[in-house]
């Protein structure tokens, strides 16, 4: 069973008034208990299952300007109280950085929690072990299916406490059921593997076994026997999964993290046109059930809704305490990243975006981390299917693509085609002008 | 003397029956206990932006039957904990009817000292030298702006306890000093990374302002990539320089040599023992026995001394990494690589040190047979997908070759090859074998793991630059 709120509060305000007694200023402290159960199979019968169980607490603590921090996974007394004595010793030899302070009060999360983040449902490994392996029958029910990496159910159940000298202290269950399936094409010599997964907070709302093994097995045998095209520059159709990657890696420009240090091709752009202007980003805490949704951030500051870019422009930037003060802006929720951070939809169906030039490639995966935040350049291993006159003609393995993002964000074009799979979520995309590296 | 049960009801006697308990019916087994402290000091923007220690024990119990794992693992070590995850393990193996396998390696090798780096050396002396290093970097020149550094320390304790009593340790230490520049000019940024690390104390690498050389060669790298030009796209011949590109080896054919995707099929090496793999004179190793580094281990987290395991010999394709596990399920003998990356994690066969060995060619001849490729001198990350067998890596610092000589620095470029063909179109092998810095973890399955790569200067017939340069 998860630990209570009232168990994991008494370890918190442990930590606070034994930091003030030992000198601090002030303090910060998680409490978070998480236990985990999932059961993996493979070839449609059991291969393995995990049970775990954690319970870790965080702290920092302050002096004057003075910080330092500490973990442990041990919660006797005795070893709380070494670990308070460390912390603060750490603390004071690490040298004053006027920037150190806990968030303004006046930004505390105060409220409702009403988001239906935690669902109760408790299956038993058996009824796990069968959701998954009907998704995997289902899967091996197509032809050229011949064999899987695995695939396994997992839920996970959480509650924290989160408390600072300030008074604030406050804390809330989640819970998150993921399914996946991961199997093995082959024909003709040809060897491929693909996957489906479903991830939600409910387990109600996950996709069925059904629809996971049917989507992995047509995703993995529509890569057999792929080709290697000619270098070329061209318009490249991002999946959805993959166009959430160029989302991310916006985000991470755009923290004030990267913006106070000027590592960041996006510098000195806000109020300016980033994107052309059917464009929209928006990042939203509080979706009900939606897999990025929180009442408040690591510091306990309150999430405002944000509209990162309207119209193309950048409009706002993602601010924690700390780099916020460097920059001058007060924190607006975002220490533990965005939340669910999505494009608008775009004015196009998919179909009229794949019939917008005679020949795309529809990139269904990338490999390696090739995206530069500094220079914003871009470049990454794909693969795909070539479209030729709107239609999915022949898969296509070991080629590149790369571009920089200062130009591939102003050529985004977007589908009308949004769903909240993740919790970045992009509509399938369309770039022009990007450089594929082939023969 | 364990030092495990000393705060807990729980003894050593009773922990070894509880296990015996949960294992005799199985074929393998073991308790995995774990107590590590670590810390990480991070110098950013001028400032010591955190200073974190981190204190963690806990115990992984797992159950083995067949190709079944059953696994629990808390960070709760009591005897109530472990019963309830013997409890849990049971019910996952049902009437298991295994016999337990109890043959384990013994060994008294050593290749990294019993050493402390988080408490040798005092918090406030860290901060100094990290002090000292952004000093030292900013005033190299004017086009500094900005400097992170970081101290990473660890030591890591480890027992196991196997059904009928054996108790298995291991003492692990592991250091890693990190330095990133980024430098500015006439508008443009870049970034230079580089960093070193082993099993070892950080005095090591910090004795006779040794440090310096970490802090030259990051603005070193910055200051070339703020000449360099957009790289080609396409294929062409690529020369690889000694040391940290081995990465190259460690995902083209390291991964897909892991035996856990060799049993279950779904590596393209799987059915290539005793066949062609590789060019004549490419000969691969993974060994966990060299001293200090960074992949080594006296015994892995099974309890398996490590040793120098022969992957490819002359371009052969001779062994695979085992676990215990893979092992026993493909009629072979462990070779040492059962790794996971803490108690909270599964066992799983990884790379240790990754190495190619010496041949005979100079890197002066690689270049000078080229006429259009790139030189790639470093790289940062990189990827496979096992099954297609495609590999990537992106380069760090690169190259353009014209005529047999070295150009312009390009762009940082993202390489893709596909592992099966790419060592055979090894053209040459180098005699300048160097190992990386110590610098590299490998993820694998959301796990990861400290590692080492090496090689001699490479000469590839033809791999895919991803450039933006037709």
């Amino acid at each position: 069973m998860i630990k209570e709120d009232r168990f994991l509060e008494k370890i918190a305000d442990f930590c606070i008034s034994k930091s003030k007694d030992l000198g601090s200023t002030s303090s910060n402290v998680l409490v978070m208990n998480t236990i985990s159960e999932n059961v993996n199979i493979r070839n449609k019968k059991l291969d393995g299952s995990e049970r775990s169980e954690n319970l870790g607490v965080t702290l920092t603590t302050y002096i004057g300007k003075k910080k330092a921090s500490i973990s442990s996974t041990n919660l006797s007394e005795n070893n709380l109280i070494e670990l308070v004595t460390k912390c603060i010793d750490s603390t004071k030899v690490t040298p004053e950085d006027e920037y150190n302070s806990l968030p303004d009060q006046e930004l505390h999360f105060k409220g409702e929690k009403n988001l239906e983040l935690y669902d109760n449902t408790h299956l038993s490994n058996d009824e796990k072990i069968n959701f998954i392996k009907e998704a995997e029958e289902v899967a091996f029910s197509h032809d050229k299916i011949v064999n899987t990496n695995g695939s396994g159910f997992s839920e996970t159940k959480s509650n924290f406490i989160l408390a600072n000298s300030n008074g604030f202290s406050d804390g809330y269950k989640t819970s998150q059921f993921t399914a996946y399936c991961e199997v093995v094409s082959k024909s003709n010599g040809s060897m491929e593997r693909d996957y489906e997964y479903s991830s939600k907070r409910h387990y109600k709302d996950l996709l069925t076994p059904k629809q996971i093994g049917d989507s992995a097995a047509k995703l993995a045998i529509s890569k057999l026997n792929p080709k290697k095209i000619e270098s070329n520059k061209m318009g490249i159709v991002f999946d959805k999964r993959i166009a959430q990657n160029l989302l991310s890696t916006f985000a991470s420009a755009i923290s004030s993290n990267t913006i106070s240090k000027g590592t960041t091709f996006l510098k000195d752009c806000l109020n300016k046109k980033v994107f052309n202007d059917r464009i929209n980003i928006i990042d939203k805490a509080n979706i009900k059930k939606a897999n990025g949704s929180r009442y408040f951030d690591s510091e306990g500051v309150r999430i405002e809704d944000l509209q990162l870019v309207k119209n193309g422009i950048l409009s706002d930037y993602l601010v924690e305490t700390y780099s916020g003060k460097k920059i001058n802006r007060k924190s607006n929720g975002r220490s533990s990243g965005t939340t669910n951070l999505y494009f608008e939809n775009g004015d196009q169906s998919f179909d009229q975006l794949i019939n917008s030039e005679k020949k795309l490639l529809y990139i269904k995966e990338t490999i390696g981390r090739g995206a530069n935040i500094i220079t914003g350049d871009y470049s990454v291993g794909a693969s795909g299917i070539m479209i030729e006159n709107g239609k999915f003609t022949f898969p296509v393995s070991e080629i590149t693509i790369a571009g920089n993002f200062n130009e591939m964000f102003k050529n985004i074009i977007l589908a009308d085609d949004l769903e909240f799979k993740y919790s970045t979520s992009s509509p399938t995309m369309l770039v022009n002008g990007i450089t594929v590296g082939g023969k | 003397m364990s030092s495990f049960f000393k705060n807990t009801e729980l003894d050593l006697n009773k922990a070894e029956k509880i296990v015996s308990e949960t294992l005799n019916k199985c074929d393998d087994g073991e308790l995995y206990l774990e107590d590590t402290k670590s810390e990480s000091i991070v110098l950013d923007d001028n400032k010591i932006k955190s200073s974190n220690y981190t204190k963690e024990s806990g115990y992984g119990f797992r159950a083995i039957n067949g190709d079944v794992v059953a696994y629990s693992h808390s960070n709760e070590i009591s005897e109530k904990s472990l019963r309830n995850s013997s409890k849990n393990l049971k019910s996952t193996l049902k009437n298991s009817e295994g016999i337990y396998n109890s043959e384990i390696k013994k060994t008294n090798q050593k290749f990294y000292n019993d050493l402390d780096p988080v408490d040798e050396k005092n918090l406030a002396d860290k901060i100094k030298i990290l002090n000292e290093i952004n000093e030292y970097s900013r005033s190299i020149s004017g086009s500094v702006k900005q400097v992170t550094a970081n101290f990473l320390g660890e030591r890591k304790n480890i027992e196991i306890l196997r059904c009928g009593g054996e108790l298995l340790k291991d003492t692990r230490p592991l250091v890693r000093i990190n330095v990133s520049v980024m430098v500015e000019k006439n508008g443009r940024k870049e970034t230079g990374v580089y960093g070193v690390g082993g099993r070892q104390s950080y005095d090591e690498f910090l004795k006779n302002d040794d440090w310096k050389k970490i802090c030259d060669e990051a603005y070193r790298i910055a200051t070339t990539n703020l000449e360099s030009k957009a790289s080609p796209a396409g294929e062409m011949k690529v020369v690889l320089g000694p040391g940290w590109p081995a990465i190259l080896i460690h995902e083209a054919v390291g991964h897909g040599l892991e035996g856990d995707f060799n049993r279950k099929k779904t590596s393209v090496f799987h059915d290539l023992v005793g066949k062609k793999v590789a060019s004549d004179g490419v000969t691969i190793i993974d060994d966990g026995t060299i001293d200090k580094r960074r992949g080594s281990l006296n015994i892995d987290d099974e309890g398996t001394p490590t040793e120098k395991t022969v992957l490819i010999e002359n371009g052969i394709l001779k062994n695979f990494m085992q676990d215990r596990l893979n092992a026993r399920l493909m009629n072979t003998k462990s070779t040492g690589n059962g790794r996971r990356e803490s108690y909270k994690h599964i066992v799983m066969p990884r790379m240790r040190n990754t190495i190619m060995l010496n041949g005979n060619n100079t890197q002066d001849e690689m270049i000078k047979s080229v006429d259009k490729g790139i030189f790639a001198v470093s790289f940062g990350g990189g990827q496979v997908d096992i099954t297609s067998g495609k590999f990537v890596f992106s380069c760090t610092e690169a190259y353009e070759i014209i005529n047999g000589k070295i150009g312009s620095p390009i762009k940082g470029a993202t390489l893709i090859g596909d592992g099966p063909s790419s060592l055979k179109e090894v053209l040459m092998v180098g005699n300048d074998m160097m190992l990386d810095p110590g610098i590299g973890t490998c993820g694998k399955a959301g796990q990861g793991v400290p590692v080492g790569v090496g090689q001699p200067s490479l000469l590839i017939d033809k791999m895919t630059v991803g450039g933006t340069q037709i």
